[in-house]
This record gives C-alpha cells, sequence and structure tokens, in this order.
C-alpha cells in the first residue's frame, strides 16, 4: 500500500507540475487496521526523489456501517472480529459483509459509509 | 482525493506476459472448469502460469483443484501459493468459503484490493476465471487491467449464445481484444456457433464434447487430466497458443 501511495502521488505531483511534494494528508480506513508506524516507516522507505522531503501527515477513518435492510447505523472496529477474520478484513475489507452482521437485524447486506481503503486527501509541493 | 490502489494494478501485473479472462455473459456454461484446465495445461506444458477465481460470489475453481491448506504468504503485499505448478488465487483464502454477499460498488472495491495486493510476479499467463455476465467484474477489467484478452465460453445453446453475443458486441464495441471463443458441452453436431463465430470475426477456438464423467473427477487433477473433457481443452489451449504465440 506505502508503494501505491508513493506511485500515486508522484502521478498526481506530474500531472500537477509540481517539481517536489512537501507535504501529503492520507486518510486510512479504520478497516485496513494499518498501524501508522509501520505504513510511515514503509512510506519512508520507500521515498522516490519527488517525495525526498515530503512529510505524511497519517490519519484514521473510523469505520461507520449503515444497514440497508433496516438503515440502522454503527461504528465498527475490525480487531473485535477475532484474528482470522480481522486478518482477511485487513487484506480485503469488502469481506467484512462475510463477518459482520447488523446488529439490529442481523442483515448482512450493510453499506461502509467511512471507514474503507487508503486515500491521498491532498498534496503540497512546489512548482 | 486520489485512490492510491489505482495506480499499482498494472504494476503488480507488470511481468505478466498474457492475461486471459475466460468469460461469458451467461452462467453455468464451464468457464471455471475450462480456466483450472487450461491453467493446468498450460503450466504442464511448461509455461509459467497464474490463476485467479474472480468470481466472488461464486468461487469454485478451489473446489475442482482442491486447493485446501494452501493460503498466500504476506510479504509487501501477498505471494499467491504454488497449487499444482501454478501460482493460485482467490478470495476463498479469506472468506473461509462462507457466503460473500456483495453489490456493486462492494464487488468493485474488492477487485482493485486483490489486484493491488497480489504480487504475481513472473508468469507466461495470467487466467483469471469471470463470473457470469457483464456487470461490475467484466466492466472493471475492462476498465483497469492492460493487455486483458477474453477467451469467450458458450454452450451449443441459442438461448446461451443470445446472452453470451451481448458480452461479444460489448467488447467489440469498446475495442477489446478477443482470444477466441470455446463452444463447451457439445452433444450433437451442429455448426450454429463456428458460425456465429464466423460472423463477429472471432477465431472459433474448438469445440468441448460434454463428459459425463468429468464431475468425478473434480477435486482431483490428475483425473482431471485424463478426461475426455481435458483432452478436448489441450486441442483449444493449442489453438490458442497458435493464435497468441
Amino acid at each position: 500500500m506505502a508503494e501505491a501511495v508513493n506511485s500515486a502521488a508522484v502521478e498526481v505531483g506530474e500531472k500537477e507540475g509540481l517539481k517536489e511534494i512537501t507535504e501529503l494528508n492520507i486518510r486510512i480506513g479504520r478497516l485496513q487496521q494499518i498501524d501508522l508506524k509501520i505504513f510511515e516507516f514503509a512510506l519512508s522507505h520507500l521515498r522516490v526523489p519527488m517525495l525526498k522531503n515530503a512529510k505524511f501527515n497519517l490519519k484514521i477513518v473510523e469505520a461507520e456501517l449503515k444497514c440497508r435492510a433496516c438503515e440502522h447505523g454503527w461504528s465498527f472496529n475490525p480487531e473485535d472480529l477475532g484474528q482470522d477474520a480481522s486478518e482477511s478484513v485487513h487484506f480485503i475489507p469488502e469481506v467484512a459483509h462475510v463477518y459482520v452482521k447488523c446488529p439490529k437485524c442481523g442483515s448482512p447486506d450493510f453499506e461502509i459509509i467511512t471507514g474503507r481503503g487508503v486515500w491521498i486527501e491532498s498534496i503540497k509541493g512546489v512548482r | 482525493m486520489v485512490d492510491p490502489r489505482l495506480s499499482i494494478v498494472n504494476k503488480r501485473l507488470a511481468k505478466v506476459k498474457k492475461i486471459i479472462a475466460v468469460s461469458s455473459g451467461k452462467g453455468g456454461v464451464g468457464k471455471s472448469l475450462i480456466a483450472s484446465t487450461l491453467a493446468l495445461i498450460l503450466s504442464k506444458r511448461g509455461h509459467r502460469v497464474g490463476l485467479l477465481d474472480l468470481d466472488f460470489t461464486g468461487p469454485s475453481t478451489h473446489v475442482i483443484l482442491n486447493t485446501e491448506g494452501y493460503s498466500p504468504k504476506e510479504e509487501e503485499g501477498v505471494i499467491p501459493p504454488e497449487a499444482h505448478g501454478m501460482k493460485y488465487m482467490s478470495i476463498v483464502y479469506y472468506t473461509r468459503d462462507q457466503p460473500t454477499p456483495m453489490r456493486g460498488e462492494d464487488m468493485s472495491n474488492a477487485i482493485i484490493e486483490l489486484f493491488a495486493i497480489t504480487r504475481w510476479e513472473a508468469l507466461d499467463f495470467l487466467i483469471i476465471d469471470m463470473p457470469p455476465g457483464i456487470a461490475d467484474a467484466t466492466l472493471d477489467m475492462i476498465r483497469l487491467i492492460e493487455r486483458i484478452g477474453f477467451l469467450i465460453v458458450t454452450t451449443p445453446s441459442k438461448l446461451a449464445f443470445e446472452t453470451v453475443e451481448k458480452l461479444i458486441l460489448l467488447l467489440k464495441d469498446l475495442k477489446i481484444p478477443i482470444v477466441g471463443i470455446v463452444e463447451n458441452m457439445k452433444m450433437k453436431e451442429s455448426n450454429f456457433i463456428r458460425e456465429e463465430a464466423e460472423e463477429q470475426n472471432i477465431p472459433y477456438l474448438g469445440e468441448i464434447s460434454f463428459d459425463p464423467w468429468v464431475e468425478d473427477s473434480i477435486g482431483d487433477v490428475d483425473k482431471l487430466l485424463q478426461t475426455e473433457f481435458a483432452q478436448n481443452v489441450r486441442k483449444t489451449t493449442s489453438n490458442i497458443l497458435q493464435l497468441n504465440p
């Protein structure tokens, strides 16, 4: 994922005509269960020339789910699932549909409102 | 907002020479059996092969190949395990073979995620077992995967081909390469599919007779490769290799 973030940042930087990227605001969904320290280390370790002095601002976005059947909304922490299931959700967050059901009506038909994926919210740089 | 996964999907596939999506507009035409057997035969012929089961809501290649006990290794992404001489990846590693009810957006996200995390490394062929239809998975493959070609599976049935033809028209309209068409479960002489392929200017890659014994070979790769079905897939494989050197 760190490789993907670096690669996507460079693509955006090149598209915007930046010589250097100085700051990245990165959002990480809770479902990904990414350890921020390890992720930051990986981002720095893979540092490409355009990002050599970049500051990575990482922020976790909590997982909010909403049942499509009864419209009940709830917060969810995949770490509550037990090791095997939470590890599966870490790799492919959508498999939460296998392990999670609406606490009110029991349906697995819920929407992941927030808390999935990793995305670059904004980039600052020098032209 | 930038989704970084999209920038890495094709980098993950950079060392894969040919990507073939075994597809059909219709379900139940034998895509998974053909995809699995094609991958096995290519591997037996000395090619480096990967097989990816993209039928998230109804995966079955793990049953055909009996891959119980295999799991990917986590190392800067995930490395698919080697099963029967080929790299094998499926969502069942993460669903523990439980029902996986996903709607379109979730399906798309899961597909992107799987391609973003999987390290295929150097392969001659990546065979993808596609879900039926022309919905999310097909559209995502077209949108995301450069260099993809579609191998189309149909049965001799006019009803099946009615739906299969819609996939062909979609692919042609979008100028997506079609590797060819395979006619599966053939029970009597008929030129219907061959003529339709000619009319559509698509290579007819061969017919596979209906083999009542293939069911007994599910889960036993050695037995599967001895069936008349596999013998027919060998001919199809030769035709694919001849047309795609």
